[in-house]
């Protein structure tokens, strides 16, 4: 067998452009697969309408000053604006394509707000539904982005009622147009009621009446204690704790998407490698030969699976090196990597020498291994809740059929932590599998 | 140009080979020998059986009955197309397969066969580069890398110019001349008639004649053009 993996390293030697192109593609493709997996999406460009008058943009509330452009600036971290002067041009710049969504401050937004929630302001969103994709992130962007401004604007609505309630309870100095009152609060009125309540004669007739004023004022003062949370709660009524779950919960990104690139360069090579020289030993006919005994058929398919393990193995390495200069990466944990690379390699592998085998032909070989792979990989990368349950436990099984997900599952373990057996043990049974498969396809193969 | 045999004791024994494809008879109980330096054509029409035979013989598939005196690894076999590496030169095709045969000295059979077949010049000639003559000699010369006492050749002079088939069977001459049993398949009756000492004819997976070319023209009456047309005479009278 050993002879046989040299003669193919050798063919392999004299082939610089198709080891070139073997190499290079698939390391291109899963560069460019990681760097968009470990950049967030970029900020959708929006029209941005202000058509609150210049410095204006501040409003009373109470006592309190709000500056509404503190609010703008929020959004202006999740788009990018492009500032027009009129709504004529907005709509334009939406209509154009420049902008996905066009967002319309109104004039009457400072005044509206200033009234402390009685009059309720209107921004207007318009989208271009040109590109269903781009509507639906853009609209989500400017959603969330609203839904944060709504409730940053509610707390700052909430601190100015719980100023207010504190002076009506505690009492203290209020400034309004420019006067200052002083304003007694509740509870030094019910200490004052209750004084007088206790110099009253017994069986005075002002007693029941003063007992009524005394009882309200704490009832008042119990409740209105607690009006504090209340209203804390309506700005925010739901709190989030955040519990991740999963091998991948502690994954950075762009280690993940190391794990991504890697995995998906090893496959090409591998699968494609792996049919290709199964399928040469036929078109050159040196098959006939070989099945004389000179090599067993399970040899030849070993030897096959070993070829491309070994290939993508130097391969893969390579890239998490080379990668590992420029994101970071956890050294120590290099003997993973290979465990990871060559169980990955192998599973690959063997699944390429099965497309091999029954396709017979180095083309249809090549075609059909390429034709799988890409879905294989695309499917293995859908995360849950991202479709509907049924399709997601269909692609689930997919997944589970062919190696990208195991051989994923694997290097993103051995990159930054997590179980690494399962994924492991699943790709042996899938080497064991295709292996078989490739085994079997060899009857048919002179 | 039927050659001498001088030995009486067969390479090759093969006694009611059979073998079958399902519900489909491809050979039925073919019996014959060869003895040593002996060159045997196997002729029929397409789908006789012939190369069927030939992979049963060269140990490529079993067959479903049958014995074959001698083991798979004791027959040179060389195939229709060159069954070798065209990235690979003359002497590293050559080395591989002598190694893949586990010859005692790889080294030395190369260096024994580029000599046997005049290939020494393009030792390190790529196969692709390669005339079509010239490659099928590196073909034979694989197949005689292990010194076998019997060759077998399917079709092999398919796709060689008249002057690459007249040094082919020059060659194969030689090795007969040395004591090689050589069997061979071929469609070229002509070839058969001039090149072998003894024939089988098959038709339908069916041993229909074991003889030399001059009895198949007697079986049919001795009075035909040619040795072709006899043939022909010869499966037509059989229903063929």
């Amino acid at each position: 067998m050993r002879w046989l993996l040299l003669k193919d390293l050798q063919i392999l030697r004299r082939s610089p452009l198709l080891v070139g192109l073997l190499v290079i593609y698939p390391v291109l493709i899963a560069l460019l697969i990681g760097y968009a997996l470990s950049r967030g999406p970029t900020k959708p460009k929006v029209a941005f309408l202000n058509e609150v008058p210049a410095g204006q943009g501040s409003f009373n509330l109470g006592s309190t000053k709000i500056n509404g452009r503190q609010y703008a600036g929020k959004f202006f971290t999740a788009i990018d604006p492009i500032v027009v002067h009129s709504r004529a041009e907005a709509l334009q710049k939406v209509r154009s394509g420049q902008a996905l969504a066009a967002l319309i401050i109104p004039a009457d937004i400072v005044q509206k707000l200033s009234t402390g929630g009685l009059e309720r302001p209107t921004l207007d969103v318009i989208y271009n539904a040109e590109n269903p994709l781009k509507r639906q992130f853009v609209e989500s962007t400017i959603q969330f982005q609203l839904a944060k401004a709504n409730q940053a604007l509610s707390g700052e609505f909430r601190k100015v009622a719980s100023q207010y309630i504190d002076l009506l309870l505690k009492g203290g100095n209020f400034n309004a147009l420019g006067t200052n009152f002083n304003v007694l609060g509740l509870e030094s009125a019910n200490t004052i009621l209750k004084g007088v309540r206790a110099s009253l004669p017994r069986g005075s007739p002002q007693g029941p009446p003063l007992d009524q004023v005394i009882h309200f004022a704490t009832l008042a003062i119990n409740n209105l204690d607690l009006s504090n949370q209340v209203l804390a709660s309506v700005s925010s009524p739901l709190a989030v704790r955040t519990t991740t779950i999963g091998a991948g919960g502690k994954q950075p990104l762009d280690t993940f998407a190391v794990a991504v690139a890697v995995t998906i360069s090893m496959m090409f090579v591998c699968v494609l490698l792996a049919a290709g020289m199964l399928a040469l030993e036929r078109e050159e006919n040196a098959f006939t030969r070989l099945a004389r005994g000179l090599v067993s058929r399970f040899g030849l398919v070993t030897e096959k699976i070993s070829l491309a393990a070994l290939c993508a193995t130097v391969v893969a390495l390579a890239m998490l090196i080379g990668i590992g200069i420029f994101v970071a990466v956890d050294w120590g944990r290099f003997p993973l990597w290979v465990v990871a690379t060559l169980f990955g390699a192998a599973g690959f592998g063997a699944l390429g020498v099965a497309i091999g085998g029954w396709a017979r032909e180095v083309r249809a070989a090549s075609l059909f291994a390429f034709l799988l792979s890409l879905p294989i990989a695309v499917l293995a990368l859908v995360p849950s809740g991202a479709t509907n349950p049924t399709l997601y436990d269909i692609i689930r099984v997919i997944s589970a059929i062919f190696p990208f997900r195991p051989a994923l599952d694997a290097m993103a373990a051995a990159l930054s932590g997590g179980g690494i057996g399962l994924p492991l043990l699943h790709l042996v049974i899938l080497v064991v599998a295709f292996g078989t498969l490739a085994r079997l396809s060899l009857r048919r193969f002179a | 140009m039927a050659g001498t045999t001088v030995a009486t004791e067969p390479t090759l024994k093969v006694e009611r080979v059979t073998k079958r494809y399902g519900e489909r008879l491809a050979l039925r109980e073919v019996s014959f020998e060869a003895l040593p330096g002996e060159r045997v054509a196997i002729i029929g029409p397409n789908g006789a059986g012939k190369t069927t035979l030939l992979s049963i013989l060269a140990g490529i598939q079993p067959s479903t009955s049958g014995t074959v005196s001698c083991p798979p690894r004791d027959i040179g076999w060389v195939p229709q197309h060159a069954a070798v590496y065209s990235k690979l030169s003359v002497a590293e095709n050559l080395r591989l397969f002598a190694r893949l045969e586990k010859v005692d000295d790889p080294d030395a059979a190369v260096d024994r066969m580029l000599e046997q077949t005049g290939l020494r010049e393009r030792a390190d000639d790529e196969l692709g580069k390669l005339s079509g003559g010239n490659r099928q000699r590196v073909n034979i010369a694989v197949g005689l890398l292990s010194s076998p006492p019997a060759l077998l050749l399917d079709e092999p002079s398919t796709s060689l110019d008249p002057r690459q088939r007249e040094r082919l069977w020059e060659f194969i001459g030689a090795l007969a001349g040395g004591g090689t049993t050589v069997l061979f398949s071929t469609h070229n009756v002509g070839e058969a008639d001039r090149y072998a000492d003894r024939l089988l004819v098959l038709a339908d997976g069916e041993l229909l004649f074991h003889g030399t070319p001059r009895e198949l023209e007697q079986a049919v009456g001795g009075d035909t053009y040619d040795f072709e047309g006899a043939f022909v005479r010869f499966l037509h009278e059989r229903g063929h």
